[in-house]
């Protein structure tokens, strides 16, 4: 039962690093630029299809991480200086028509480019066999590489914000945005750094996922929801909050999934019992979202301002 | 005298465009309707589908028994409104008499209650829900495919015929989902050791690996369609499971394109088929060679081959029919079923759902180093569905 709760943490840890990812992009976004980008998730895809289909022609895994970054961050790039710019002064509706539009385009460009079929993607070799941690423990050491970057991401991240110009531009900006304007800083320039840095992170969050899951069409709008989640739970523009809910949430998420059915069965007939947890567990993110917002109705880590 | 000009001319004008038209019309191609999915992740389906049928019309110089056919494609964007729409602009603005494509039973049972029961022939290459297979069938609707429980009960039966004595079912909370473990456990008979259900769209099955590796049973079934099936093989593989605890499969989930993306961690499973591209009968030769002249490397699916016998079941129809004129006649020539499936056997049922065989395969390494399904042994003859009995005609 030990190893069975290490490993759930585990997967819960590598799920919300993941998170964790997507979140700090978007947050950025939306906290700094105050920009709803609902077109993060085909970020997410372009760093998945560009990096696997560079990795498969290349034949190496690590050529193909480079490659992801650099299509997420140039097509984020591209789509800030398109689309994104112009909707700043908008009100969020248009915000979201737009970028909804954008999403059906890169998943209608990824069919033209890639086809429908989902795309083969290998694992590095030297992490494909599942290791032993501790006695009787096996987990699949490309889930501890995905931990193991997401917390180093996260660490540079806080580096980045905490102790660099540009972090300190960042912070302003997602304090008080007319103030920094004012004070003469190119906001314009800043704008497009941040959105090619979530944009960078969707692609390498995409990339990694790969493997584990499928590289198809419509992957970004799965993993999307839970996002939004996480930065409404993080509070809006903060990159502690996005990491701190999305590392929460994923564990939550996952042991509510693998523990609670086996619980209520303590309590009711198995039937009931999985029925009641898969309903909980499914619902689980969105209710500790609605209570997050009862208490703390700016999330947890609200950015003041 | 007056009040019978309008008819007299009517009758005039009538007589006229039937002389002009009656000739006309004996050169007019049949045409048929296809509704199905070409977009989103699933779209491939469709286009297999789509790209079978010409193949059959193209291999017999765009005609079907003889009778020149014209396909009319329509994508229903994986929406069962959609379906309905296309289907009514074919029946009334086309004056459509065979209509065909639908490959998701909620589209299908949003879409053939309509065009059945407007006169016109449904043919389904891929769904077929239970209760159109029961209380519900009718006349003018034809499975081409199976019936959808059978598919999930197969792989109950190679499981037990296997040997394994108990079994964890895992499949996605949805109709489809509880349907193909509802099937899996009746044609397995064994324990249960678990059931659990996933979530729909769920990307990450870590949670479910950990309680599958702690209730270690004997086998695994787990059906879940498109981009879950491929994370939850990959995620099989990497949490060890692959090579300790086997795994049997029903069909949807070892169709050729999913086996190029899961790739290695797909060898070593059992699934069980209705058709294999390494049948050996003419039929089957002839088909799986046609295509890979006309497509190269492109994976060949189980869904083409069942649109290809869609084609050669219309054809033996038109065959004896010459045209669509007779629905009666059209639907007794369909009844007949008088072709050479690339199944092999093959007859309808009295739903009008096939009665086949089904196979066991087992996924190997192919040449190419993509995963192919191979045949194994005949795992049940003559099999039909246990709704027959409810359909009344």
């Amino acid at each position: 039962m030990t190893l069975l709760i290490i490993e759930q943490l585990l997967n819960g840890l590598q799920y919300g690093v993941m998170l964790f990812l997507l979140a700090a992009g978007l947050t950025l976004i939306f906290g700094i630029m105050g920009v709803i980008n609902l077109a993060h998730g085909s970020l997410y895809m372009v760093g998945a299809f560009a990096g696997t289909w560079v990795a498969t022609e290349t034949g190496s895994f690590w050529i193909g991480v480079p490659a992801a970054l650099a299509a997420a961050m140039l097509t984020g790039f591209a789509v800030e200086a398109v689309v994104v710019r112009r909707l700043y002064a908008r009100d969020h509706l248009d915000q979201v028509l737009a970028t909804f539009s954008l999403i059906l385009i890169f998943n209608q460009l990824i069919v033209l480019i890639f086809g429908r079929a989902p795309i083969y993607t290998a694992l590095p070799p030297a992490f494909s066999e599942s290791v032993e941690l501790i006695p009787g423990l096996f987990y699949p050491p490309y889930r501890l590489l995905i931990i193991a970057v997401g917390l180093l991401v996260a660490l540079g991240l806080w580096g980045l914000i905490n102790f660099t110009r540009i972090g300190m531009l960042v912070r302003a900006g997602s304090t008080n945005r007319e103030m920094v304007r004012a004070l003469g800083v190119d906001i314009r320039l800043l704008y497009t750094f941040v959105f090619g840095l979530g944009a960078m992170l969707a692609g390498l969050a995409g990339f990694m996922t790969g493997p584990i899951l499928a590289v198809q069409v419509g992957m970004g709008e799965q993993i999307l929801l839970a996002t939004f989640v996480v930065v409404v739970i993080g509070g809006v523009g903060s990159i502690k909050g996005a990491f701190v809910a999305g590392i929460g949430l994923g564990v939550i998420d996952t042991c509510l999934r693998a523990f609670l059915p086996g619980l209520l069965r303590n309590l009711m007939p198995a039937s009931e019992a999985d029925a009641l947890g898969l309903g909980i567990s499914s619902m689980g993110i969105y209710l500790l979202m609605a209570v997050v917002l009862l208490i703390r109705p700016k999330g947890l880590f609200a950015v003041e301002g | 005298m007056k009040r019978k000009t309008p008819w007299s001319l009517t009758g005039l004008a009538t007589g006229a465009l039937m002389a002009l038209g009656g000739p006309a019309l004996a050169e007019e191609p049949v045409k048929i309707g296809m509704i199905t999915t070409l977009s989103g992740a699933v779209g491939y389906i469709g286009e297999d589908i789509r790209d079978a049928f010409q193949l059959a019309m193209d291999q017999n110089g765009g005609k079907l028994g003889g009778v020149p056919v014209e396909l009319l494609v329509e994508d229903d964007g994986f929406k069962p409104g959609n379906g309905r729409q296309i289907a009514e602009k074919f029946m009334y603005d086309e004056d459509v008499k065979i209509l065909t494509g639908i490959i998701f039973s909620n589209i299908a049972g949003a879409t053939v209650p309509d065009v059945v029961d407007n006169g016109a022939i449904y043919i389904s290459p891929n769904a077929a829900p239970s209760n159109m297979a029961g209380k519900e069938c009718h006349e003018n609707y034809f499975a081409v495919a199976w019936q959808n429980d059978a598919l999930h009960e197969a792989t109950g039966i190679a499981a037990k015929k296997m040997g394994y004595k108990n079994a964890f079912a895992l499949a996605p909370n949805y109709q489809a989902g509880k349907d193909a473990i509802a099937g899996f456990k009746k044609g397995f008979g064994g324990e249960i050791v678990g059931e659990l259900y996933t979530q729909l769209g769920q990307t990450d099955y870590s949670a479910e690996m950990a309680q599958i590796r702690a209730a270690n049973p004997e086998v695994v079934f787990q059906f879940h369609p498109g981009g879950m099936g491929i994370a939850f093989l990959r995620q099989y593989q990497q949490a060890g499971l692959l090579g300790q605890i086997p795994m049997v499969l029903s069909e949807p989930a070892t169709d050729a394109v999913i086996l190029k993306a899961v790739g290695e961690s797909a060898v070593g499973i059992n699934g069980t088929a209705h058709w294999n591209w390494d049948f050996d009968n003419e039929a089957s030769k002839t088909f799986v060679a046609a295509w890979k002249e006309k497509y190269g490397d492109r994976p060949i699916t189980y869904y083409a081959s069942q649109s290809y016998d869609t084609a050669l079941l219309i054809a033996s129809a038109l065959k004896e029919t010459g045209g669509v004129d007779d629905i009666d006649a059209l639907r007794a020539a369909l009844r007949k079923a008088d072709f050479d499936s690339v199944r092999g056997p093959f007859e309808f049922g009295p739903n009008q759902h096939p009665v086949q065989n089904w196979y066991l395969v087992d996924i190997e390494m192919g040449e190419a180093g993509v995963p192919v399904t191979v045949t194994k042994e005949l795992l049940v003859e003559g099999f039909g569905d246990s709704y027959s009995a409810l359909c009344q005609m």
